[in-house]
């Protein structure tokens, strides 16, 4: 395709990888391309491999950093053995002339070029970040000035000198190239500037900020890769809103925390990871039973256990399904992008508090912790609807002692809550059954209903859940239907585009439970199911069979290697 | 004024004789001495017989699960610092699976006072070895005698960084009312560790043991309760079988030093953002 290109720097860890990554994410964001850049990274501090790719687009949104590699810039030779076969055929490494690269690809175009030693006779070794900058510049033909411009507003602060020191390292590495390599070109197509600065952020800055904007006012969370920005960006923005972050001692506090605080009055959340998540089952059910809302994000990553702490999975959803003792309704939310996390966590607290239930937001890695530039966020969208709360007047008009807090005559299974602080609102949230004011029973009949009553909830929502629940693009009545769950609707939906010829739909669903049923008809009309299934058991097909059957149609399409699915793996298991 | 009535709810199921019943009258007679009115408390329990306080006493209220009461009543109080927030438990429930609470509990000082009610036994599962329970101690669980040394609540407490610490006991309500009252009035977080016996499984540590026993720090000349090393001395001179405020220090409470204070309860702060402001949050993202 000629309206993008892909770029990728690769290194060690600790040695500046993501910053070399980020100058030219935000200079390309800055020229009005679409990018969507990618970490891999490991989970040590120091050493090992570590890449930031970045892909970027002259026409549309990109949500996913794609398959192939046109220019890779290596620091170590680890990143050329690790990363060559990506390269298109003619692709470009620029290599730090510190080694003598190798690469077992041949029609490659290697260029060695004295990264660090041009730093250090700048007196800065991490300087070599601008140094490769402007050395990739020169291979795109990106126009020095948008560096320049770039490098003013992020050092201006600091003073002129270290602005003209970027600037030198930025043209030594530009002019080296121009020098030496003057044909190893890969213009990149030509941006144009948009009226207005692009967004340019993560799953995780996402879910924050929409977090903060639709009235959650208190976070407690434990630090968990790939979650803990959330914690960041939500401690270093709530504060002045008057809100409060506690990092809790474990995910267990931190998620009984967060039911406290709703209980009390606040909107509240957690925010975790998988083995997180694992502790926090039991304070679900209590979520469930007492009848507090509560808003869990679950920022999954490969397991089981610790697992593959950096890398990317879609295996907690059963947990996030079926986990806890007993039985409670919840609901299940898994954003389709980085902008939809933004969506998706402000229904969360919506849902949360008019169903008086827990809700998992269930992310991944892929887009919590990458990030993608896209024009801007729907601000009508932020809509703090406080719903099923008792008023004062209500509760003075009842008799003294007479407020009925799991009163059984609602027809949609939610009773008003009173807030702690109300008069003549007593009463006690009981993780044990309970009648309607609170107390403690085990009749047969009282237990019967207010279970009853709980699930009740399910059929109002179930009617909602189909307007947003899932999307789907192609035929009405597709012979080949692939389907998917959350982020892996960018690389399905780029599958598609190589399905010429063929009767296809894609059906990417947002929510998991409660189950959207309307999906049937899609399941009913095709001949063939791909299920994209981003873990070893092929969790959405088991619930898409569990929910609406279809068995023999089902081919669950599997991938828990720690790494997204790539539109190449799709269309390959598609069309043979 | 709300009157001992506004602080009853429902009838106590406690087998006749537990020291809980004491703990609910005196947090329930602390409660009216204090002017409190129901609306304006939030009593938090966790499991166990002792958990059900917060069913039978009258205001609102949370029975959460096994060891989870710290953290619950932090949530609240985090949520609604206006609130008199008090967290109650047993033995098992707070040093057994809800000690790692406790401890940052301690430290935080989140202005909570939590009452636990300490039978050195397991009740409502039927007398099994309970974490305070002495070395020796035989129980279903222990036929043979407890192997292990038992937590020390009190020493715990102190040096995890609780600002109030208080022993009571179940047998003297007159203390133990003034025990409660003064947590209460601490800012801080207050421990009140109560003996609170067991009479149906606990055959050792009753009510007759506990007044042979006790040593009672208040009516003991030159007690000085500031002086950390005295308590922890004094304490563990006494086995720990000892009442009084053991030790307490002045120090702001979490509400006050946590980022983003506030004057009101957090549950008074506007959730809507003006939409200029909304723009400037998202603006942290835009490159341009």
């Amino acid at each position: 395709m000629t309206n993008e290109f892909t770029w990728k720097v690769g290194g060690a860890q600790g040695e500046g990888i993501d910053s070399t990554g980020e100058i030219l994410a935000t200079v390309l964001t800055r020229m009005g391309y679409y990018i969507f850049a990618y970490r891999h990274f490991m989970s040590l501090v120091k050493g090992g491999h570590t890449n930031y790719k970045i892909r970027a687009s002259t026409t549309d949104h990109v949500y996913y950093h794609g398959d192939d590699l046109d220019m890779l810039v290596a620091f170590d030779q680890l990143s050329i053995q690790e990363n060559e076969d990506e390269l298109i055929e003619g692709g470009i490494i620029l290599h730090d002339a510190k080694f003598q690269a190798q690469t077992k690809r041949e029609g490659l175009r290697v260029c060695s070029v004295p990264l660090l030693d041009m730093a250090k006779e700048l007196g800065n070794p991490i300087i070599k970040n601008m140094v490769a900058a402007g050395a990739s510049a020169y291979v795109l033909d990106i126009d020095p000035s948008n560096f320049y411009e770039q490098i003013e507003q992020q050092f201006g602060k600091k003073g002129q000198e270290l602005v003209d020191l970027n600037k030198t390292a930025f043209n030594k590495g530009y002019d080296y190239i121009k020098e030496n390599y003057p044909d190893v070109r890969r213009p990149a197509p030509q941006a144009t500037r948009p009226s207005k600065g692009y967004l340019l952020m993560n799953g995780n800055e996402a879910i924050g900020l929409g977090a903060v904007l639709n009235g959650c006012r208190i976070l407690a969370a434990y630090p968990i890769t790939p979650a803990t920005e959330i914690l960041y960006w939500v401690l270093a923005n709530l504060p002045k809103y008057g809100g409060k972050v506690l990092q809790a001692e474990d995910e267990i506090a931190a998620c009984i925390m967060a039911i406290g605080a709703n209980y009390a009055g606040v909107r509240s959340m957690t925010s975790t990871s998988g083995p997180g998540l694992s502790l926090m089952m039991e304070a679900l059910g209590m979520a469930g039973i007492s009848e507090t809302p509560l808003v869990i994000v679950d920022v999954m990553r490969g397991g089981p256990s610790t697992g593959l702490p950096t890398k990317t999975e879609q295996s907690d959803v059963n947990g996030a399904l079926f986990g806890s003792h007993g039985e409670t309704p919840r609901v299940v939310i898994v954003p389709t992008s980085i902008p939809d996390c933004f969506y998706q966590i402000g229904r969360a607290f919506n849902l949360a508090e008019e169903y008086q239930l827990p809700v998992i937001v269930c992310s991944d890695l892929l887009i919590g912790m990458n990030k993608m530039g896209f024009q801007d966020l729907d601000l009508s969208t932020v809509d703090i609807a406080r719903k099923n709360i008792v008023t004062q007047e209500q509760l003075d008009a009842l008799e003294k002692g007479a407020f009925k807090r799991y009163s059984l005559d609602t027809e949609s299974g939610v009773s008003s809550r009173s807030i702690p602080g109300m008069k003549n609102g007593r009463y006690c949230a009981l993780t044990n059954e309970h009648e309607e004011t609170g107390l403690e029973i085990e009749d047969v009949p009282m237990r019967k209903a207010q279970m009853e009553k709980r699930f009740r909830k399910l059929d109002v929502l179930e009617k909602n859940i189909n307007d947003w629940g899932f999307e789907y693009k192609g035929a009405e009545t597709p012979d080949v239907l692939i389907v998917g769950m959350g982020s892996t609707q960018a690389q399905i939906e780029e599958a598609t585009r190589q399905m010429d010829g063929l009767s296809w739909g894609h059906l990417q669903f947002r929510c998991l439970a409660p189950f959207p049923k309307d999906t049937q008809k899609y399941f009913q009309a095709a001949k063939k199911v791909y299920v994209i299934d981003n873990n070893y058991t092929g969790q959405l097909t088991g619930l898409i069979a569990r929910e609406i059957g279809f068995h023999d149609k089902l081919t669950p399409v599997l991938k828990y290697d720690g790494n997204p699915f790539t539109i190449r793996d799709i269309v390959t298991a598609v069309k043979g | 004024m709300a009157t001992m009535a506004d602080f009853r709810y429902d009838k106590a199921t406690w087998c006749p004789g537990c020291g809980d019943f004491s703990v609910l009258a005196a947090l329930q007679q602390v409660c009216v001495r204090m002017g409190l009115e129901p609306e304006d408390v939030c009593c938090v329990s966790g499991i166990g017989c002792s958990g059900k306080i917060s069913q039978h006493f009258g205001s609102y209220g949370f029975h959460s699960l096994h060891g989870r009461s710290l953290p619950t009543a932090q949530g609240i109080k985090m949520a609604n610092q206006d609130l008199t927030v008090i967290a109650a438990g047993g033995d098992g429930d707070g040093y057994g699976i809800g000690v790692g609470h406790f401890v940052h509990a301690c430290r935080r000082n989140v202005d909570i006072t939590y009452i636990v009610m300490d039978n050195h036994i397991y009740g409502l599962t039927t007398g099994q070895s309970s974490p305070t329970s002495k070395k020796g101690f035989k129980t279903k669980t222990s036929p043979q005698g407890v192997a292990e040394e038992p937590i020390k609540p009190l020493e715990l407490a102190i040096v995890s960084g609780a600002s109030f610490v208080a022993q009571a006991f179940s047998g003297d309500l007159k203390q133990l009312q003034r025990l409660i009252e003064e947590g209460m009035k601490h800012k801080g977080f207050s421990l009140i560790n109560v003996f609170s016996p067991c009479v149906t499984f606990n055959r050792v540590n009753t009510y007759e043991w506990f007044k042979e026993n006790i040593v009672n720090f208040d009516e003991e000349e030159g007690y000085d309760p500031t002086n950390k090393a005295m308590a922890l001395q004094r304490i563990a001179e006494t086995d720990s079988v000892c009442t009084g405020i053991l030790y307490q220090e002045q120090r702001p409470a979490f509400h006050e030093v946590v980022l983003g204070a506030t004057e009101q309860g957090t549950v008074k702060v506007p959730l809507e953002i003006p939409n200029d402001e909304m723009q400037a949050l998202i603006d942290q993202f835009r490159r341009a």
